[in-house]
C-alpha cells in the first residue's frame, strides 16, 4: 500500500514546512553570495571565459535585474565572439536567447533582460526577427500594457520589415481586448500619419486624412462612452482633435528713441542665436538679452543701439530684424517725431490649442461629448475636452460655457482645482488678448477674473497699463518682466508673496500693491540688490526692505499707495 | 469495514467521496456502469452509440423537468450516401411500470416506494434521444462565421479556424475517429467564481485537469446570431450598440456589481420582474434582452432581486480567465467527476465499475444502514451510503467555445441554451463541432427544440441530401448527427421527501442550470452532515509535503508520482472489487436474515433512440 497508517497520508505540518523552506531560502543565499563574490572577482581579473557564461547565468536566472553581470556577459561574448567560427558564434548568441526568455520568465519586466536582447539580436549573424515578434506577442498577450516588451517590439518591427498595415491591425486587437492601454493607442498614432497621411501636401506633419480620423473618432467614443472615466482613450482622443503647431516667427518689434533699446517678441521661446539687427543697411554688433537674466530660452529678447544712433528724434530709420536660423526677419521703421515705434505682426495666442481646420469636424465632436456630458454630467475627461473644443470652435462666444464648466470640474476633481484654475486663467488671458487683437489699445485689463496664474506675458509686449486687481495671484512671475512697455500696474486684493518680475521693469512709473501678502524676509524670493528710489517715503521704506524684521508678513497695504519712481537696474 | 459505500457517482458523490476519502474515511465506490461519472459522463462517439443501444433496453421512468437535447456535430460531407440515417422518433414516454423491466431493478421496499410515488407526480416521462444522421456538404456553423465576421481579432488562439476546413467528413469518419470525441451527457460550463471553480482550487483537484474559457457568448435575435456584450472588452467593440446604448448598459452593469450598496435604485421594484426593472433603467429592448437572457439567465417572470444577483453573479466572474465568465474542462465535463474520483483514489478510495449494489441492509432500531449488498451478493459493511438520483448531462465547446442564448419565440417557450464547443475542446474531431441545446421541457426534447435547430442549422429530412442551391438553408451549417433526449432534473426536490435509513444520502442529479454550484453546495451540505467536525476539501497535499515511514526506500525517492500510483491505486481497487464477487449472481443473495432491505434506487437516464 502506498499509503500507510489506515490510508490516511502524513502531511508535514506547516512549521515543518516553513522551516525547511528557510532553510532552503539560507543555502540558496549562500550559494549566491559566494557565486557573486566568484564572479566579481573573475571580471576583475579580466578573465572571459566558459566558466564566467556559466555563473553569470546561474546568478541572472535568478535575479535577472543585475546589471553589472549582463554587463559582464557582455564583454565575455565579445571576447568569444572573436574566437570562434561564425556558425558556432550564431549557435552561441542563439543559446544566449534562449537564457534570456528563461530570465524574462522570472522578471518580465527587466531592463537588464529586454537591453540584452536587443543587443544579442544585433551580434546574431542571423537573426530571426519572425521569432522575435512572436515572443513579444506571447509576452504582450500576458501582459498587454508591458511597456519594455512594447519598446522591444518597435525594435523588432523596424528590424523585420513588418508593414505599418499589420501593426494597425496588431493595435486594434489589443485594444479590442481592453483598450486601457496607453502603448497601444500611442502606437496608433505613430502609425497612422504614415498609413493615411493627410492628402494636402504642406499640411503640419503627423496629420492623418480626414476619412480615417473620422474612424478613429468612432473607436475613441466607442472606448469613452464604454468607460468614460478610462483616461488613455481620452488622450488618445485629444491626440485625434490635433494641436495647433505655432508657426514660429517674429510676433513683435518694439523700438524706443529714449532708451535706444529694440526689444523683439518671438512666437515660441527662441534662442538668441542668429539674430541680427540691421539699422540703416548696416548690421549692428548688439548684444542679446533676455528680459529676465533667468531665461536662456525666452520668446523676448531686447538689445540696446549704440548710443546716439537713434537718439535724433529727427531722423527716420529703418531697422530690420533678421532671424537667421529661420530664414525669416521683419522690417520697421522709426519715423521722424516719433518717440516709440511698436509694429504688432501678429497676436499669436489665444487660439486653442486645437487645429482649427475642420470646424465641422470638431463640431460634430463636441455634440458627441455633449450627449455624453447628459448621461454623465460630473466626467471630469469629458468636461474637460468639451472645454477644449470649445475653445477651437469658438472662444469667445463660449466664454460663459466654459466658465461654468470650469466651476463643475473644480467641484467633481477637487484634487486637481488648482490646475484647472491656472488653467481657467490662461484660457480667460487668451480671451482678452483676442478681443483686444481687434482695439488698438495698450491698456490691458484683467481684474476680477479670478485668475490664479499669469500667462501669455510675450504678447503684452507692448502694454503700458495693466490692472490685475482682485485677482488669486500668488506672484508676478520673472516672465513679468517681459511687459517692457509696462508704466503702471494695478495689483490690489490678491495674494501676491513674491514680486520677482517686477525688478527688471525700465519704464514703471506707479505700482499699486495695496491688500497683498508680499513677503519682506530674507529668504524672500524678492530680489533687491540694489537701493530702490521710492519717490515718495523713501526714507520710511527703504530700511524696512533691508531689514527684515519688522515687516515679515505685514501687507504693503499699510504704505497705501506706494506709489514710487523705479531706476532701471540695468 | 467501510466509512462509505457511494453508489453510481455523479459529481455531488464524486465531491463527497473525494472530501470523505481526504479526510481519511475509507470509501468504497460502487458503479454498475463501466464508466465513471454517470449522468455527467463524457462519451467518445462510439461510446455514446453503445450508451445509446444500451440505454434502448434500459428504460426507467423519471419525473421530468428538464430536458436538453444532445449533440450535433456538424460537417461538411462528401459521401452523399449517409450512413445511418436515423429519422428522429421519439421514444415515447414509459410509464412507471415498466420499471420492473429495469435490469438492475430488483426487489421494491418500503423506501423505495417513496420514491417510486414522488415521482409519479411529477410529469413523468424520460426520454432518450433519437439520433439521426445528416451528412451534407456545408461551411462551418453559422455562429463560427458571424463570429469571423463580427469579430476580428481573435483573442484566443487562431487555431484551426473553421473555414479552413475543406476536406469532407463522413460518417464512417465519424466512426473512424470517434477516440477524438467526449461528448458530455450534460451540458454546462464552470463559472469562474462558481462553487465548482472555487472547489477546484481550494482542494488542489484542479490539477488533475486543464481549462479552456469560452470565447465569446452569443445570442440569436430575429434568426440572427449576435455577440453579447457582457464585458468591458465586448461593449467597447460591439458595433451593434449605438454609444448611447454603450453607455447605459456599462452604467447598468457597473450598479449591477455592488447592487446592494444602492437599495433605493430597486427598491421600489423588489415585487416587479427584473424586466420591469430593466425597462425603467431606460435600457433598450435590445439591451433588456441581452441583460435577461445572456447575462442574468432569467426568466421574464423572474424577480429583480433575483435577477440582479444573477446578473452580478456573471459579473463577477468576468475577466478572471479571460474575457467571458466561464470555463470548460478540456476533454468534456465529465472530466471533473473523475478528477475528484482521482483525489479520492490517490487518499485510499477503492473503485469498483460494472458493480452495483442491489439492496441496503437497514437496522431498524437505529433506521441506520449497516451494510450494502451487491449485485453479487457480496455484503459489505459501511456506515455511510451515498447515492445519486437521477442523471446529469455536460456540456461541450468549439475553438473558441461559444454559449449562445436563444430567447424563447413565444413568451411562452423556455428559453434555449446553446453551447458550441471547437475541436480545441477536445470533445469533437478537427473540422467538426459539437452542439448542445438544452432548455426546461414543455414537451419532448425534440418538440421543444427542433425549431431552433432548424433555424440555426440545416437539417436534411432526406439523409445525404444536399441543400439547394442558392437556399438560404445553404448558408447555414449542416447538422451531420443529431440525437434528442430527456433528463430529468431533480435538483429541486427535496431529500427528506425520501423515507430512507438516516444514514442514507441521496444527491441529486444535474439541474438545468448553467453551472454547477447546486452540486457542489449539496455535496459540501452532504458532508457537513456526515462530518461535521471535517473541513470539506482541504487542499492536498504537495508530494514533497508526503512523509512515507516504513514504507521501503524508495517510496521516499523524489521522483513520486503522483499518476503513478494513482493508477496503480486504481487496479488496485478494481482487484479489491473483484475479490468481492463471491456470489456470481444478484439473484444468490439472500435478503432474508436482513433487517430489511431496501432495493437501490435504479438509475436515471432513459433513452429511446430510434433509427
Amino acid at each position: 500500500m502506498p499509503f500507510p497508517l489506515h490510508g490516511r497520508l502524513k502531511i508535514k505540518s506547516t512549521a515543518q514546512q516553513e522551516e525547511e523552506k528557510r532553510k532552503e531560502r539560507e543555502k540558496k543565499l549562500k550559494a549566491f553570495v559566494s557565486a557573486r563574490d566568484a564572479v566579481l572577482k573573475k571580471r576583475s581579473a579580466g578573465e572571459h571565459d566558459e566558466e564566467a557564461l556559466q555563473l553569470t547565468q546561474q546568478l541572472l536566472s535568478s535575479n535577472p535585474d543585475f546589471a553589472t553581470l549582463w554587463n559582464y556577459r557582455r564583454e565575455v561574448l565579445l571576447h568569444l565572439e572573436t574566437l570562434r567560427e561564425k556558425d558556432e558564434v550564431q549557435k552561441l548568441y542563439e543559446s544566449e536567447l534562449h537564457f534570456i526568455e528563461a530570465c524574462l520568465k522570472v522578471n518580465p519586466k527587466s531592463y537588464g533582460c529586454w537591453h540584452h536582447r536587443s543587443w544579442v539580436n544585433t551580434r546574431l549573424p542571423q537573426p530571426d526577427w519572425t521569432r522575435e515578434l512572436g515572443l513579444c506577442d506571447r509576452c504582450l498577450s500576458l501582459d498587454e500594457r508591458n511597456f519594455h516588451c512594447w519598446d522591444y517590439r518597435r525594435v523588432v518591427v523596424k528590424e523585420s520589415g513588418v508593414s505599418a498595415e499589420q501593426e494597425l491591425q496588431f493595435t486594434d486587437r489589443l485594444i479590442g481586448s481592453n483598450f486601457s492601454n496607453y502603448s497601444s493607442w500611442h502606437y496608433r498614432s505613430t502609425l497612422l500619419p504614415q498609413l493615411h497621411p493627410q492628402p494636402v501636401p504642406d499640411s503640419a506633419p503627423n496629420t492623418i486624412c480626414e476619412e480615417q480620423l473620422l474612424k478613429e473618432y468612432e473607436l475613441a467614443h466607442n472606448a469613452f462612452f464604454t468607460d468614460p472615466n478610462d483616461q488613455s482613450a481620452w488622450f488618445y482622443y485629444r491626440w485625434l482633435l490635433g494641436r495647433a503647431e505655432r508657426e514660429e516667427m517674429i510676433s513683435c518689434v518694439y523700438v524706443s528713441r529714449e532708451g535706444q533699446r529694440v526689444s523683439v517678441a518671438f512666437s515660441k521661446p527662441v534662442h538668441s542665436e542668429g539674430l541680427m539687427l540691421v539699422l540703416d543697411g548696416q548690421p549692428q554688433q548688439v548684444e542679446w538679452r533676455s528680459a529676465h537674466p533667468r531665461f536662456r530660452h525666452s520668446p523676448v529678447w531686447l538689445c540696446d543701439l549704440p548710443p546716439g544712433s537713434i537718439s535724433d528724434i529727427s531722423n527716420e530709420h529703418n531697422l530690420t530684424i533678421h532671424w537667421t536660423e529661420k530664414h525669416t526677419h521683419r522690417d520697421c521703421a522709426l519715423y521722424t517725431e516719433c518717440e516709440v515705434c511698436v509694429f504688432v505682426f501678429v497676436c499669436v495666442c489665444g487660439r486653442s490649442e486645437l487645429s482649427v481646420e475642420k470646424s465641422s469636424v470638431l463640431q460634430a465632436e463636441l455634440q458627441s461629448c455633449n450627449q455624453l456630458l447628459d448621461l454623465e454630467p460630473q466626467n471630469k475627461w469629458c468636461l474637460l475636452t468639451i472645454i477644449l473644443l470649445m475653445r477651437a470652435l469658438d472662444p469667445l462666444g463660449h466664454e460663459k460655457e466654459t466658465l461654468a464648466h470650469f466651476q463643475t470640474l473644480k467641484e467633481v476633481d477637487p484634487m486637481r482645482s488648482s490646475y484647472y484654475s491656472d488653467l481657467c486663467s490662461k484660457f480667460l488671458i487668451e480671451n482678452t488678448i483676442l478681443k483686444m487683437e481687434y482695439a488698438e489699445v495698450r491698456v490691458f485689463s484683467l481684474s476680477n477674473k479670478n485668475l490664479t496664474t499669469l500667462c501669455h506675458l510675450d504678447q503684452l509686449l507692448f502694454v503700458t497699463h495693466i490692472n490685475l486687481s482682485s485677482n488669486q495671484l500668488l506672484r508676478l512671475p520673472p516672465q513679468f518682466a517681459m511687459l517692457q512697455c509696462l508704466e503702471v500696474l494695478e495689483a490690489d486684493d490678491n495674494a501676491i508673496e513674491s514680486l520677482e518680475g517686477l525688478y527688471h521693469l525700465p519704464k514703471l512709473e506707479e505700482v499699486s500693491l495695496r491688500n497683498n501678502r508680499i513677503l519682506f524676509s530674507k529668504k524672500s524670493k524678492c530680489f533687491y540688490k540694489k537701493p530702490l528710489f521710492w519717490c515718495q517715503s523713501q526714507c520710511l521704506i527703504w530700511p524696512c526692505f533691508k531689514d527684515s524684521v519688522f515687516f515679515i508678513n505685514k501687507p504693503i497695504q499699510t504704505y497705501s499707495r506706494a506709489k514710487f519712481c523705479y531706476s532701471p537696474l540695468f | 469495514m467501510l466509512s462509505f459505500c457511494v453508489h453510481f457517482p455523479g459529481l455531488t458523490e464524486s465531491v463527497i467521496a473525494a472530501a470523505c476519502s481526504r479526510v481519511g474515511q475509507n470509501v468504497l465506490h460502487l458503479d454498475r456502469r463501466n464508466y465513471y461519472a454517470g449522468n455527467w459522463a463524457s462519451f467518445t462517439f462510439n461510446g455514446l452509440l453503445s450508451w445509446i443501444e444500451e440505454y434502448k433496453v434500459i428504460i426507467l421512468s423519471f419525473s421530468l423537468r428538464y430536458k436538453f437535447m444532445g449533440t450535433y456535430v456538424k460537417f461538411i460531407d462528401e459521401t452523399k450516401a449517409p450512413l445511418t440515417s436515423c429519422q428522429p422518433v421519439n421514444a415515447e414516454t414509459v410509464s412507471e411500470e415498466t420499471t420492473g423491466d429495469s435490469t438492475e431493478a430488483q426487489d421494491t421496499v418500503t423506501g423505495d416506494d417513496t420514491t417510486a410515488s414522488d415521482a409519479k407526480t411529477q410529469n413523468e416521462e424520460h426520454k432518450v434521444s433519437e439520433p439521426k444522421e445528416e451528412q451534407h456538404t456545408s461551411d462551418i456553423s453559422e455562429p463560427s462565421q458571424s463570429q469571423e465576421e463580427k469579430d476580428p481579432q481573435p483573442i484566443s488562439s487562431p487555431a484551426d479556424p473553421p473555414v479552413d476546413v475543406e476536406k469532407k467528413i463522413t460518417y464512417q469518419k465519424l466512426v473512424k475517429e470517434g477516440r477524438r470525441f467526449n461528448i458530455d451527457l450534460v451540458s454546462k460550463l464552470m463559472y469562474s467564481r462558481g462553487a465548482l471553480v472555487d472547489l477546484l482550487i481550494k482542494s488542489n483537484v484542479s490539477r488533475y485537469a486543464e481549462f479552456k474559457n469560452i470565447g465569446r457568448i452569443l445570442t440569436c435575435r430575429n434568426g440572427k446570431v449576435k455577440q453579447v456584450p457582457c464585458s468591458r472588452a465586448d461593449v467597447f467593440a460591439s458595433k451593434q450598440l449605438t454609444v448611447v446604448e454603450k453607455r447605459m448598459l456599462m452604467k447598468f452593469l457597473t450598479f449591477c456589481l455592488d447592487f446592494e450598496q444602492h437599495p433605493e435604485e430597486y427598491q421600489d421594484y423588489t415585487e416587479e420582474p427584473f424586466r420591469e426593472f430593466l425597462k425603467n433603467k431606460k435600457l433598450t429592448e435590445n439591451l433588456q434582452d441581452f441583460v435577461l437572457h445572456s447575462i442574468a439567465m432569467v426568466t421574464q417572470q423572474t424577480l429583480t432581486e433575483e435577477g440582479l444577483k444573477a446578473t452580478q453573479h456573471f459579473l463577477r466572474c468576468l475577466g478572471r480567465y479571460g474575457n467571458t465568465p466561464f470555463l470548460f474542462p478540456l476533454y468534456g465535463l465529465g472530466e471533473i467527476p473523475q478528477c475528484f474520483c482521482r483525489m479520492c483514489a490517490v487518499f485510499g478510495g477503492i473503485y469498483c465499475l460494472r458493480h452495483s449494489v442491489q439492496c441496503l441492509v437497514v437496522d431498524k432500531a437505529s433506521n441506520k444502514v449497516k451494510a450494502v449488498i451487491d449485485t453479487r451478493g457480496q455484503k459489505i459493511s459501511c456506515s455511510h451510503f451515498v447515492v445519486e438520483d437521477s442523471y446529469i448531462r455536460d456540456e461541450q465547446r468549439q475553438s473558441t467555445i461559444s454559449l449562445v442564448t436563444i430567447p424563447p419565440l413565444e413568451s411562452s417557450a423556455p428559453a434555449v441554451r446553446m453551447v458550441e464547443l471547437c475541436s480545441s475542446s477536445m470533445t469533437c474531431m478537427p473540422g467538426t463541432y459539437l452542439v448542445h441545446f438544452t432548455c426546461s421541457s414543455s414537451g419532448t426534447a425534440q418538440e421543444d427544440l427542433a425549431p431552433v435547430v432548424s433555424e440555426l442549422f440545416h437539417v436534411s429530412t432526406i439523409p445525404g441530401e444536399e441543400p439547394s442551391e442558392g437556399a438560404e438553408e445553404r448558408s447555414k451549417p449542416a447538422v451531420l448527427w443529431v440525437m434528442y433526449f430527456n433528463m430529468r432534473d431533480t435538483s429541486a426536490l427535496d431529500s427528506s421527501s425520501y423515507s430512507l435509513p438516516s444514514n442514507v444520502h441521496v444527491c441529486t442529479g444535474p439541474d438545468g442550470s448553467l453551472g454547477s454550484d447546486c452540486s457542489i453546495k449539496l455535496a459540501e451540505s452532504v458532508f457537513h452532515h456526515i462530518l461535521p467536525d471535517e473541513e470539506f476539501c482541504p487542499p492536498a497535499p504537495n508530494p514533497e509535503d508526503i512523509i512515507y515511514d516504513g514504507d521501503g526506500p524508495q517510496a521516499e525517492g523524489p521522483g513520486f508520482d503522483e499518476s503513478a500510483n494513482t493508477e496503480a491505486d486504481k487496479s488496485q481497487a478494481e482487484e479489491e472489487g473483484a475479490t468481492h464477487e463471491k456470489s456470481p449472481s444478484t439473484e444468490s443473495s439472500d435478503p432474508a436474515e436482513m433487517d430489511s432491505v431496501t432495493q437501490q434506487a435504479p438509475s436515471d437516464t432513459t433513452p429511446s433512440s430510434e433509427e
